[in-house]
């Protein structure tokens, strides 16, 4: 781990958000994980698509449970809340705090053993009820914090450092998240920032559950000939089926592509993201034709990535139950707490 | 662009912007770090084998160094470059064991035509050669207008002995006293070659009304200087103006309050953002009481009875022309005349070479100065070479010195029958930093402190006694703050393209954005796709060769802190952190004269 902090200085010729802050205002503490991590990149990532959303860093929380990847919070947003929960409940702390305050926005940090293994359930079940936040798993298909033993993303068939072979089947979490109804599913690499920072950008402003897989080669147990999640091995097979060029707000979008070749889609709260085309015929809006898409490039062996499906007219787990919308700690106490006659009438109408 | 051949000397050179900007090319991230860890001795002799005055130097130079200087890129205000050099000459051990011994004469003989800057570091290069050196000076004692013109309170007498001493020390003879009337009596005494390093002793005239009537109490600036410094004036008028905005009349505006005047003020026909003077000459000016009026251009001195009594001024404004030349045109506001006792003319400096007999071999151009090669400092005659003021004009110390080294190699390559057009490259060491997994041999840990001000003498006391030294250094503990402040521009990131697997770690943790991996393209195109705008195209771009992704990692040097974060997050080692230790060469060295290039 780097020793010394990271000086404050910054290029004189910074850019600005409309909140007057610098990417560099974005940032948290330096980055203890070892030097090259993909996940470095994917905060890296974080802090642009926040900084580019002039997003106020207290109107954050960013949760997160145990492993490389749920460290990473510390390393971006240092100015937003954050919880650092039990290994693979992240989910249940943050439908929980997002249950509570609907008005911050939620960013659930995970890995492939946080999500995929020992909390894969819990995972599942956040997904599902459609919470609205912007669930980020840094995918590198090991246990890197236990140095290389593989993960339950790991790919039946790849090669561990030492060269043993993988004969378990491989969980995709993006499979998973289409099944269970996420309104917004994406795949990319930590390796390619022109796509994942407009990906995070735009999963940050979706409505409802969207789901991330980032693909983040673990440098240190995870990038050799044989693995199937190394920088090479993930840019010679990866199959982008689009690109987010442009994540405009509520701008008229203003590209010049050929006709059809960029599609417009509004999101619920009209801002807008102009898509480009890179495999004609796919359909971000068909959630079975996706599916179908993901099963069939899987057994080629390729990596799909991209904005794989959005339901721009998503609705969230607080639509659902028809919660309150005031945040429960603004909510005045006689609201809050009815008082017992209340409680007695709730109860009589159980009984 | 083409992948960035690191292996040309002046690439990383250029990044070490204090270096280049320096006309001795001294190596001043390294005296800087040796000053951090209290190696004062080692220092200052980086600083006298390169500039060779550094007690003088680090408190009177032209400092060039700072305004290039890194840190002004990134904060407001560059490292204190030059008083730091003060600190390594103020708290040095006795170093005189460290200097090159006498050694036996190799029989030529060269003769040096006065005892400034110039002649003394060319006579510092040759005599440890063998050569036998005489240097001649109208003046009884080493040191030329360093002893003569800048006044005691800014450089004591001390400094000057002590840093002249050296160089006669090592077997240079020195006539004191014996000013050269003729360069043809010289040219038959038979030397086998002759280095003219006499400056631009005169000071440039006034000639406007009333300069003969009231020419009693007018005074040329560079001569009232010296007259002050040999004792022969001891006081002038109550009413004193300064005319000219140089560094001389920096320094007769400060001796004039020092000798008894009250109201000083210097006058100046330029706006005052314009004076040539440095900022910080004309700060201790004000900081003396001296006020300093601009757009005044004397029209006439006013006399009565043969007795100065005041001087009329036009008021003009700046106007620029269509190619931004400036002009002064009369403002239209009617004249001004300030009354006053004494006036100093320091309105600039002349050459004069009255003793150079036109049959000399020696060619002069229509500027009546002598045609001197820029490179070789040779004169039209191959045995005379000149250096220093009298080769360009005026100009500042470290300039004299740095042509001194220049003349001095010709010289040696000459009397050793060797092309002196040939110019030896100069000497580079690179060595890694790295020394362990998190560990770099030097502190890369960024300071924020802001510059530390030099502590100076009461002004009450300090405008007393004109032999006073103003200026008090840097004590042990802001010259380590300040140090701390130098960004070791010599520790470069050099990057190795096979290594990089282009996992993006190095442009993340950069503090100040200064990496980009990018489609290649030409350069003017590349500039406008980095990572964070490139303000100073002056700033090399390090390009490397096509990496796996057919992309190509671009680094902008312009506002790079060395810090070495890039490296320290490198996976695979592509970035390392090398110190590029380059120095000049001077006369007897080895050097190559070709380059090597990137293979």
């Amino acid at each position: 781990m780097t020793y010394i902090a990271k000086p404050k200085f910054h290029h004189p010729g910074l850019k600005k958000n409309d909140l007057g802050y610098t990417h560099r205002d974005y940032e948290g503490k330096i980055s203890t994980l070892c030097a090259g991590c993909g996940h470095d990149s994917i905060t890296a990532s974080i802090i642009e698509a926040c900084y580019e959303l002039s997003i106020e860093p207290h109107r954050v929380a960013k949760i997160s449970g145990i492993g490389c990847s749920s460290k990473t919070p510390d390393y971006f947003l240092g100015n937003s809340h954050g919880f650092n929960s039990v290994h693979g409940r992240m989910p249940s702390v943050l439908t929980g705090a997002n249950l509570a305050n609907r008005d911050l926005i939620y960013l659930g940090v995970s890995g492939d053993g946080d999500s995929a293994s020992i909390g894969f359930g819990q995972f599942a079940h956040s997904i599902r009820r459609g919470v609205n936040m912007t669930y980020i798993v840094e995918n590198n298909g090991v246990y890197g914090l236990t140095k290389g033993q593989f993960s339950a993303t790991a790919d039946r068939g790849s090669k561990s450092k030492k060269g043993v072979t993988n004969t378990d089947n491989a969980i995709d979490l993006v499979a998973i998240a289409l099944q269970l109804g996420a309104t917004f599913v994406a795949r990319s690499f930590s390796g390619d920032k022109t796509q994942l920072v407009p990906l995070i950008a735009a999963a940050i402003r979706h409505k409802g559950a969207s789901f991330i897989d980032v693909i983040s080669p673990c440098i240190a147990f995870n990038n050799h000939a044989g693995s199937t999640k190394s920088f090479d091995y993930v840019r010679e097979h990866n199959d982008a089926v689009n690109r987010l060029d442009v994540l405009v707000g509520r701008d008229p979008i203003a590209v010049d592509y050929a006709p059809g070749t960029v599609q417009v889609v509004e999101q619920h709260d009209g801002s807008k993201i102009a898509l480009r085309k890179i495999d004609a015929d796919y359909d971000p809006h068909d959630r079975l034709g996706a599916q179908t898409f993901l099963a069939k490039h899987a057994a080629k062996g390729q990596i799909v990535t991209g904005l794989l499906y959005v339901d721009p007219d998503a609705e969230d787990l607080h639509a659902h139950l028809n919660t309150v919308e005031t945040p429960l700690n603004t909510l005045e106490a006689d609201k809050l707490c009815p008082g017992s006659a209340v409680l007695d009438k709730i109860n009589a109408s159980l009984r | 662009m083409k992948p960035t051949d690191i292996a040309a000397p002046d690439y990383f050179h250029k990044v070490v912007d204090c270096q280049w900007a320096c006309p001795a090319h001294t190596p001043v991230p390294e005296y800087i770090r040796l000053i951090a860890q209290g190696r004062y001795s080692d220092a200052y002799m980086i600083n006298w084998k390169s500039n060779v005055f550094p007690g003088i130097l680090g408190r009177t130079c032209d400092r060039p160094c700072e305004p290039a200087c890194r840190r002004g890129r990134v904060e407001e205000t560059p490292v204190a470059i030059c008083r730091l050099k003060r600190v390594a000459a103020d708290f040095k051990d006795d170093i005189r064991q460290r200097l090159p011994k006498p050694t036996p004469k190799n029989g030529k003989r060269v003769a040096f035509v006065g005892g400034g800057p110039a002649s003394l570091t060319v006579a510092r290069d040759l005599a440890p050669l063998g050569y036998h050196c005489t240097v001649f000076d109208g003046d009884p004692e080493a040191g030329g207008m360093m002893r003569t013109q800048i006044p005691k309170f800014r450089l004591p007498n001390s400094v000057i002995d002590e840093e002249t001493g050296y160089i006669l020390g090592l077997g240079v003879e020195f006539k004191g006293g014996h000013r050269i009337e003729s360069m043809k009596a010289l040219l038959a005494e038979k030397y086998d070659a002759i280095f003219v390093g006499s400056g631009a002793p005169r000071g440039r005239e006034l000639d406007i009304p009333g300069r003969k009537e009231a020419a009693a109490n007018i005074h040329i600036g560079i001569d009232w200087l010296s007259s002050v410094s040999f004792g022969h004036t001891d006081k002038i008028g109550k009413r004193v103006i300064v005319l000219g905005g140089g560094n001389t009349a920096m320094d007769c505006c400060r001796t004039a309050r020092r000798l008894g005047g009250e109201d000083v003020k210097v006058i100046v026909r330029s706006g005052f953002e314009e004076m040539k003077a440095s900022p910080w000459e004309k700060e201790d000016a004000i900081h003396e009481d001296i006020p300093i009026l601009n757009f005044l251009v004397p029209t006439a001195f006013i006399h009565e009875n043969g007795k100065l009594t005041g001087i009329t001024f036009q008021k003009v404004k700046a106007e620029y022309d269509a190619k931004g030349r400036r002009n002064l045109v009369p403002s239209g506001e009617p004249d001004q005349t300030f009354e006053c006792d004494d006036v100093l003319v320091a309105v600039g400096q002349e050459n004069a070479f009255p003793w150079i007999e036109q049959d000399c071999g020696i060619e002069f151009d229509k500027w009546h100065m002598p045609k001197v090669d820029p490179k070789t400092f040779v004169s039209t005659n191959p045995k005379v070479f000149f250096g220093g003021d009298a080769a360009f004009g005026p100009k500042n110390i470290i300039w004299a010195v740095a042509q001194g080294h220049d003349a001095a190699l010709s010289i040696h390559k000459m009397l050793s029958g060797e092309d002196i057009t040939e110019r030896p490259l100069p000497e580079v060491h690179v060595s890694s930093q790295k020394m362990g997994i998190h560990e770099w041999s030097y502190d890369n840990d960024v300071s924020i402190d802001k510059r530390f001000k030099v502590p100076h003498r009461d002004k009450v006391v300090a405008l007393k006694d004109i032999r006073t030294e103003v200026e008090l250094g840097y004590d042990v503990k802001l010259a380590l703050g300040e140090a701390h402040r130098c960004l070791n521009c010599d520790v470069q990131t050099v990057f190795s393209t096979s290594l990089c697997i282009e996992c993006d770690a190095c442009a993340d943790i950069c503090p100040m954005d200064c990496i980009t991996f990018t489609a290649n393209g030409e350069e003017d195109d590349l500039r406008h796709r980095l990572k964070a705008p490139s303000a100073h195209p002056d700033q090399d771009l390090y390009v490397s060769s096509d990496l796996k992704t057919g992309r190509v990692m671009v680094k902008d040097e312009d506002v790079c802190l060395h810090c070495g974060l890039c490296a320290e997050r490198c996976p695979t080692g592509a970035w390392d952190m090398q110190k590029y230790f380059i120095e000049m060469t001077h006369a007897g060295s080895t050097c190559p004269t070709k380059s090597r290039s990137a293979a």
